[in-house]
């Protein structure tokens, strides 16, 4: 009975304030969980980049039987049309992060534009961009993704257009707090002082400040637009010439790969489409975390140095 | 107002945004201009945009929401028969998704930097991780060689000679949404555990845990009485807010398992190009979506009395 809340007294480790350079190292150093993020994140770039000249056959051209199981010519196996797996996943992780990667970069272009905007000039563009917000952040992405994919027609540049304009909203609210607090410093009023205009405070004094967030952001919205991109793409919503991720779950679920006990086609699939978005997760959520000033106030506050002395003194302390 | 501007949006996106669904209805297949003409004065189609919408409006109100191309039958109609199948399967998921995130996330914090702590808050990232439909096609290998029904709501064969009791079609329909339900759960309960986790973590260094300790209460007594109720707070929030996501599962689920809700007729209907079901059903499950997001804030306002304030 005594032992259970003790474990509270472990203090987590306190990231340094962020200091502009070497804040990454930082985080890289006192967080095992985002050196994981980022090799996960990094190991699949790396892949997609050299999938041309490593993966041992073509993605688009048959080189054995349909469903062949597993062998030591193919790792992976073969999918229904006799293609080898293992190409398959390569040639489609390049899609799915480039997909991914592009989807988040119209979010985050929308997003920080929007939260720079509100959060800086405040009152009515405040309000109403925040109303858009609102209407979008609670609206089921997936169902609204499958609408306009649907109307625009299946393509890989819709996909990306989609998840952009529907990703950002996180983006937005977080940008616009620190953004409304950055507006009140010191050095932002004094810039204001001497006659700088909006778009110089913005740009020389705001952005470099909202920079670790807006990439905490961005990794925890690859994880995302990946994440749609396969829903998409399992609907059937994209391009059905592209090999992704997405398409190839599509295509198993379709092609009767589960009544023919083809798992090859569809396990190796699902985790690497989890492992990269675990890796996102890792390293964003631990840059996030390092930024949160409620979570170090929580961490150095009197409250947790008086559990600790409380604990382990006789037997009724718990 | 939200659901106003839901409305308005639904409208837009169907007929004045490019790839104008609305005009692909008059491209009947060999039609003549005047079958063509007919079809969209019919439709009203030749009014100006504004009349258009206050018309769209006017018969919203009145329940109308179209016919189904496919099935000719009112959109309205079959988006209520969809939405009993969906909403059982749905509540059942996301509930089990709730309990078991609770109590994996009461564990992670309770023993936290302990093995089950690990173990559970990995997990749990992991599950969150996976994409539903992957999810859902794992159960769908590994248990369907059990014996658990893997497609459609009740056993088709049933009834068909005689009217089943009514207790044995509650559990035939029970049996099908056992895998549905179980997808929907692994991929939802990730992020409650998360939440649970580092909310009980905050409340658990609050003063007033500090004071039942002292007064030499049960461990267990603290965590669920004192730490548990205030720590799932968050919670509320965050059901409703997952709820966009959850609904977006739904979706998926629904099209693995054939579970006959209403996002598989929004899957047939992109199939078809049955255009007043997919604006119906995208209607009804963003408006759907934002009432119970409003409600969960009311709730809110109700369990926390320290917001209203």
């Amino acid at each position: 009975m005594s032992t259970p809340i003790q474990d509270l007294s472990i203090a987590e480790d306190v990231a340094p304030a962020p200091r502009r350079r070497g804040f990454f190292i930082g985080v890289l150093r006192e967080r095992k969980a985002a050196v994981v993020g980022l090799a996960i994140i990094v190991f699949f770039v790396v892949l997609a980049i050299v999938a041309p000249y490593i993966s041992p056959y073509s993605a688009s051209a048959q080189s054995c039987g349909v469903y062949a199981p597993p062998s030591i010519h193919h790792w992976l196996g073969c999918d229904d049309g006799g293609f080898d797996m293992l190409s398959e996943l390569m040639q489609g992780g390049r899609i799915s992060l480039v997909v991914g990667f592009a989807a988040t970069l119209v979010a985050m272009i929308i997003g920080g534009g929007v939260g720079i905007v509100s959060g800086y000039f405040g009152r009515w563009i405040d309000v109403s961009l925040m109303r858009v917000t609102d209407y979008l952040l609670v609206i089921p992405d997936l169902v609204f993704a499958m609408v306009i994919a649907d109307l625009w027609g299946a393509s890989l540049f819709h996909v990306i257009i989609v998840i952009g304009i529907l990703e950002w909203t996180t983006t937005a609210r977080v940008i616009r707090a620190q953004v409304m607090s950055l507006r009140e410093r010191v050095y932002v009023k004094r810039a204001k002082a001497i006659g700088s205009g909006h778009a110089r405070i913005i740009w020389k004094h705001i952005m470099p400040q909202i920079g670790p967030l807006l990439i905490a952001n961005t990794v925890l919205t690859v994880a995302i637009a990946i994440y749609l991109e396969t829903a998409l793409a399992f609907l059937g919503l994209e391009d059905p010439t592209a090999t992704t991720w997405g398409t190839i779950l599509e295509h198993a679920f379709d092609r009767t790969a589960i009544s023919s006990g083809a798992w090859w086609a569809i396990i190796p699939d699902g985790f690497a489409i989890a492992l990269v978005i675990v890796g996102c997760f890792l390293f964003g959520q631990a840059i996030e975390d390092a930024l949160n000033p409620r979570l170090k106030v929580a961490h150095l506050s009197m409250r947790r140095w008086k559990i600790r002395t409380l604990v382990g003194r006789g037997a009724d302390a718990i | 107002m939200t659901i106003f501007v839901a409305i308005t949006i639904n409208f837009f996106l169907f007929r004045v945004l490019p790839g104008d669904a609305v005009t692909n209805l008059a491209r009947v297949p060999q039609s003549t201009p005047q079958l063509r003409h007919a079809l969209i004065v019919q439709f009203g189609l030749d009014r100006p945009k504004w009349e258009q919408y206050f018309i769209y409006l006017k018969q919203l109100l009145h329940g109308n929401m179209g016919v189904s191309f496919a099935v000719q039958q009112p959109v309205s109609h079959l988006l209520l028969t969809d939405l009993r199948n969906t909403i059982p399967m749905v509540t059942v998921g996301t509930l089990a998704a709730v309990f078991v995130g609770v109590f994996t996330g009461v564990l992670s914090a309770w023993r936290r930097g302990s093995p089950p702590d690990h173990i559970s808050t990995n997990l749990a990232i992991f599950f969150y991780a996976f994409p539903t439909q992957w999810l859902g096609m794992m159960l769908l290998i590994l248990f369907a060689g059990v014996g658990l029904p893997v497609a459609g709501m009740v056993n088709p064969n049933a009834g068909v000679f005689y009217p089943e009791p009514f207790w044995q079609h509650l559990g035939d329909i029970g049996q099908h949404m056992i895998l549905p339900a179980a997808t929907l759960m692994l991929t939802a309960y990730g992020s409650y555990t998360l939440v649970v986790r580092s909310s009980l973590l905050e409340t658990l260094g609050e003063d007033y845990v500090l004071t039942a300790r002292a007064k030499g209460l049960p461990v267990r007594r603290i965590v669920w009485r004192h730490a548990v109720r205030n720590a799932l707070l968050p919670m509320v929030t965050l059901i409703a807010l997952d709820l966009g996501y959850i609904v977006g599962g739904a979706v998926l689920i629904e099209v693995i398992f054939s579970w006959p809700g209403i996002g598989e007729s929004m899957f047939t209907a992109i199939t078809q190009r049955d255009y007043p079901m997919l604006q119906g059903g995208f209607l009804i499950l963003t408006v759907s979506v934002i009432v119970l997001n409003f409600l969960s804030d009311l709730l809110y306002f109700r369990l926390d009395p320290r917001i209203s304030q």
